[in-house]
């Protein structure tokens, strides 16, 4: 499914014809030389392998030599703590033979060169930077390492075969002779570039695999990074913007005289998402919103509450939906099953809650729109702004600020907060920065849909799963929006489904349907999709089932595993590494397993769990992952310890709720993410592997709500069906 | 006119009395080293010092740290402790998406300023308050540790004493 998706997407994105000879040019830049490369890139072995190679590279796409021997290198993809901007630059070092010490790191423009080899657009997304670039950048790094020791043969009249690089450096062993890439930069420039790039064996990487502290880290720590809130421009208002209390609502009337009075306010106006003021900084600009007073029409949203959804949903889910999978028969396999058991889910809205909220940048001109933002969507960003501005896309420019996380709330299917803040630089005529504050943010929607599920389960005599059906009731993602041809499919959106209709377990008998209400809370996707709520259910029924048939949870799942599956390797680490089954735990205290693929890599989480005045207490976390071949080491460690973080707020705390159509969240008050305190330690084990590299942002976060979960059942004797678990009480 | 002292610099600044310090820092002093995360104390982006201790800037009206010491993250490494932390943090490779990075950092050094060795437990009271949405709290905590071990750090506190 996933392929051809992707290759829809591909086709539709390229633009230009495939090309397979590799074209370049040089040019000079501040003072030092550049190198730049056409690339007929093969795409990773993870994206759509059969895809004929296609977009060529225009210069200096990538890679940029100076005359001081210090090497740009040009990133496509935002970093937002996931660290790109270091296992990216290491993708093309590795062949290049860099001075790792003299990176430095550049986010690129809006180009179709700098698109996505899967998706075929610029994005950052889906766990899939290291799979999708992983061939790519290796390919570019090799090209000009090849270049620059051709470059330096020719300027000592010596076989390239003599030669090889170092370092940074070009080496003619026999005699000794040396020049720096610095000094090569421009001869390699004016080279036609290689037709055959031979990539490296992964035995002679001295880079790739290699624990590497992250190239954005000085930065970080000394309040120099500069993100999309740290913009500032001559002249550059602050506009806060008064949006509808109830999603799809329209201003009726307002009354801003007030508002307008205040010191620092320069204006207020109406824009189609609301009032917007406009101040010299965010105080004037937050004190004047408050002042307005807005009369709204709030339209069919304001009908809609929590718990009536919830009632709607699980009634919903009783009902045949479209089949996203069928296996054998349901009916016949649940008639010869030895014990059954059947259960509800409810999974609420969340919202991402980067730390840095929402924010855009926008200076207006005529003939021209420079944006300033934490994007992980260019490209639909970049189209979207040149259409509301009545500008032809070359007349518009987005500069991709560091991001203060996120988590995908930072790839809108719509462009809301880019669309919107253009909206407002047309009825300001002065450069503007559209901040939301926290309660903006925790407001706007876009959230993590909002399940209901219902699963009936039977087993054999012998204990193993003989029917299994699955019913998903939850609004799709990409319904209404461009993505929707390619990802919805007989009704079924793939992101609503996955994790379900994909669980790797040995069940003859086995149906998922999908049922995708629609409503006016816009949603989007949440770190690890539709995985975020699918392991959950999918993971606590197995370990039902573990204990109807008497079994050991991981004994059990590795008893009903293919013997061929890689989610073997994962739960087996864990397992060991956590003395599962062995390891004697202070009283109290209970492990609970999850095991669960997604973006291609395969995540087991055991939790250990303990209940300390009523609550749960997560003490411990042993993952053990495998993603393929690792880039950097630390940065697997980063990501699965975050995902975990990530995937444990929501499971204890997380919850967005209405009540007649209002949020009533608003704060970290009442959206707590995790806390200090409230920390488990975790371990990280990584499967050494040969496959080649797989997702890895995301897949931390799925197994860690169920892994909690069937801890607490093993010391409670209670199955927690509904998240958050702060709602239930183990007094 | 509100007179301010950053970063042991003297500064004149042009705001209402009830801007919070951290609106003063950010949109008049151009000093965005400290964050913006949610305006009313709960995550902690937004901590400086103000006569060396940690400080929510987002509530602090700049009124009140009008005639005190006020130190931001740009100023953090003009002494020893600042920057043995930056080194700490920079040695176990800290942060992630960095945003909450520079009040996690001010709170860090508060806390090793009063407390040169602090528990565990000692560390989580201290640092409970500052969010992280990108999981770095176990590495905030080796950092702490690692500063609190530092044989400079010991030495100066065993001076002080």
């Amino acid at each position: 499914m996933k392929t051809q998706m992707e290759n829809q997407m591909e086709n539709m994105a390229a633009q230009n014809p495939s090309r397979r000879k590799f074209l370049k040019e040089s040019t000079a830049l501040m003072g030092g030389l550049v190198i730049g490369f056409y690339l007929p890139i093969k795409s990773g072995r993870a994206y759509a392998a059969d895809a004929p190679p296609k977009l060529v590279y225009p210069p200096n796409a990538f890679i940029r030599i100076a005359a001081d021997d210090s090497i740009t290198i040009v990133v496509n993809k935002s970093e937002m703590g996931q660290g790109v901007y270091t296992s990216l630059p290491m993708l093309i070092a590795e062949e290049l033979e860099a001075d790792w010490s003299r990176i430095r790191v550049e986010s690129a423009p809006v180009a179709a060169v700098y698109n996505h080899t899967g998706f075929g657009m610029q994005m950052t997304g889906g766990s899939s930077s290291i799979p999708s670039s992983w061939e790519q950048l290796r390919q570019v790094g090799a090209s000009g390492r090849i270049l620059l020791i051709r470059a330096a043969a020719q300027q000592w009249g010596v076989p390239e075969g003599e030669c090889h690089a170092e370092n940074s450096q070009v080496i003619h062993a026999g005699s000794g002779k040396k020049l720096s890439y610095g000094k090569l930069a421009d001869a390699a420039a004016k080279l036609p570039l290689p037709d055959n790039v031979a990539l490296k064996s992964p035995k002679d990487f001295k880079l790739i695999g290699k624990a590497t502290k992250r190239l954005d880290t000085p930065a970080k720590i000394n309040g120099s990074a500069q993100f999309g809130l740290d913009v500032y421009l001559p002249g550059m208002l602050t506009v806060l913007i008064a949006r509808s209390p109830v999603f799809g609502g329209k201003v009726k009337r307002f009354d801003a005289t007030e508002a307008r009075k205040l010191p620092g306010v320069q204006g207020v106006y109406q824009v189609p998402t609301g009032i917007a003021v406009a101040a010299s900084g965010f105080w004037p600009a937050k004190t004047a919103r408050d002042l307005l007073e807005i009369e709204w029409d709030e339209g069919p949203g304001a009908a809609l509450s929590t718990p009536k959804m919830r009632a709607e949903y699980l009634e919903l889910a009783k009902q045949p939906g479209a089949i996203a999978r069928k296996d054998g028969d349901t009916v016949q396999g649940f008639k010869a099953a030895h014990k059954s058991i059947s259960a509800e889910y409810e999974i609420p809205y969340l919202a991402h809650a980067a730390m840095e909220p929402l924010n855009v940048v926008v200076d207006l001109k005529p003939d021209h729109c420079s944006i300033w933002t934490g994007t992980q969507m260019q490209t639909m960003d970049h189209a979207m702004a040149a259409k509301t501005a009545g500008l032809k896309p070359e007349q518009v420019e987005i500069h991709t600020t560091f991001l203060g996380g996120g988590f995908g709330r930072r790839a809108n299917p719509r462009s809301d907060f880019v669309i919107e803040a253009v909206q407002v630089a047309m009825a300001v005529a002065q450069p503007v920065k559209v901040v939301w504050t926290r309660e903006d943010d925790t407001r706007g929607g876009n959230y993590r849909p909002m399940w209901s599920d219902h699963i009936e389960a039977g087993i054999a005599k012998d204990g193993k799963p003989l029917a299994w059906k699955h019913t998903l009731v939850g609004q799709s993602i990409v319904a209404d929006t461009s993505f929707e041809a390619f990802m919805t499919h007989n009704g079924v959106d793939a992101t609503s489904v996955e994790g379900a209709a994909t669980l790797p377990y040995v069940i003859p008998n086995l149906q998922v349907e999908l049922h995708s209400p629609k409503n006016a809370v816009p949603v989007q996707w949440w770190r690890s999709v539709g995985h975020s709520h699918t392991a959950f259910v999918v993971e606590t029924m197995i370990d039902e089932l573990a204990h109807l048939a008497g079994k050991d949870p991981v004994a059990y799942r590795l008893g009903i595993l293919p013997a061929d599956s890689r989610y073997r390797g994962v739960l087996q680490l864990a397992a060991k590494n956590a003395g599962w089954g062995k390891k004697k735990l202070p009283a109290g205290h209970a492990y609970g397993v999850a095991v669960h693929k997604s973006f291609d890599s395969y995540v087991a989480e055991i939790a250990e769990v303990s209940l300390e005045n009523g609550k749960i207490r997560v003490h411990r976390v042993v993952a053990a992952v495998d993603c393929g071949m690792v880039i950097n080491p630390d940065g697997v460690r980063q990501q699965i310890e975050g995902g975990i973080v990530y995937g444990l707020s929501a499971a204890l705390h997380g919850a967005i709720t209405l009540e007649n159509g209002r949020v009533m969240q608003s704060n970290f008050h009442d959206y707590a993410p995790l806390r200090f305190s409230e920390m488990p330690r975790v371990e990280v084990h990584i499967v050494a592997s040969g496959e080649p590299p797989t997702g890895i942002g995301e897949p931390g976060t799925p197994p860690i709500a169920p892994a909690v979960a069937n801890a607490v059942f093993t010391l409670t004797g209670k199955r927690l069906r509904r998240m958050p678990f702060d709602q239930e009480s183990f007094a | 006119m509100i007179s301010l002292i950053i970063n042991g610099k003297t500064t004149k600044v042009d705001a209402d009395p009830n801007t919070p310090l951290l609106w003063v820092l950010r949109d008049h002093l151009q000093l965005t080293g400290t964050k913006y995360g949610c305006g009313i104390a709960q995550c902690g982006a937004c901590t400086v010092h103000l006569d060396g201790r940690a400080v929510r800037s987002c509530v602090t009206p700049v009124s009140m740290a009008s005639g005190k010491q006020v130190t931001t993250i740009e100023g953090l490494a003009e002494t020893a402790l600042g920057k043995t932390v930056q080194a700490a943090w920079q040695e176990v490779d800290v942060p992630q998406c960095g945003y909450c990075q520079s009040g996690q950092i001010m709170a860090a050094t508060a806390l090793l300023k009063e407390n040169p060795h602090p528990s565990e437990s000692e560390i989580t009271a201290a640092m409970d308050g500052i969010l992280c949405r990108c999981g770095t709290y176990n590495r905030i905590r080796a950092a702490i540790q690692k500063v609190a071990k530092h044989p400079l750090l010991a030495e100066q506190s065993g001076g002080a004493k």
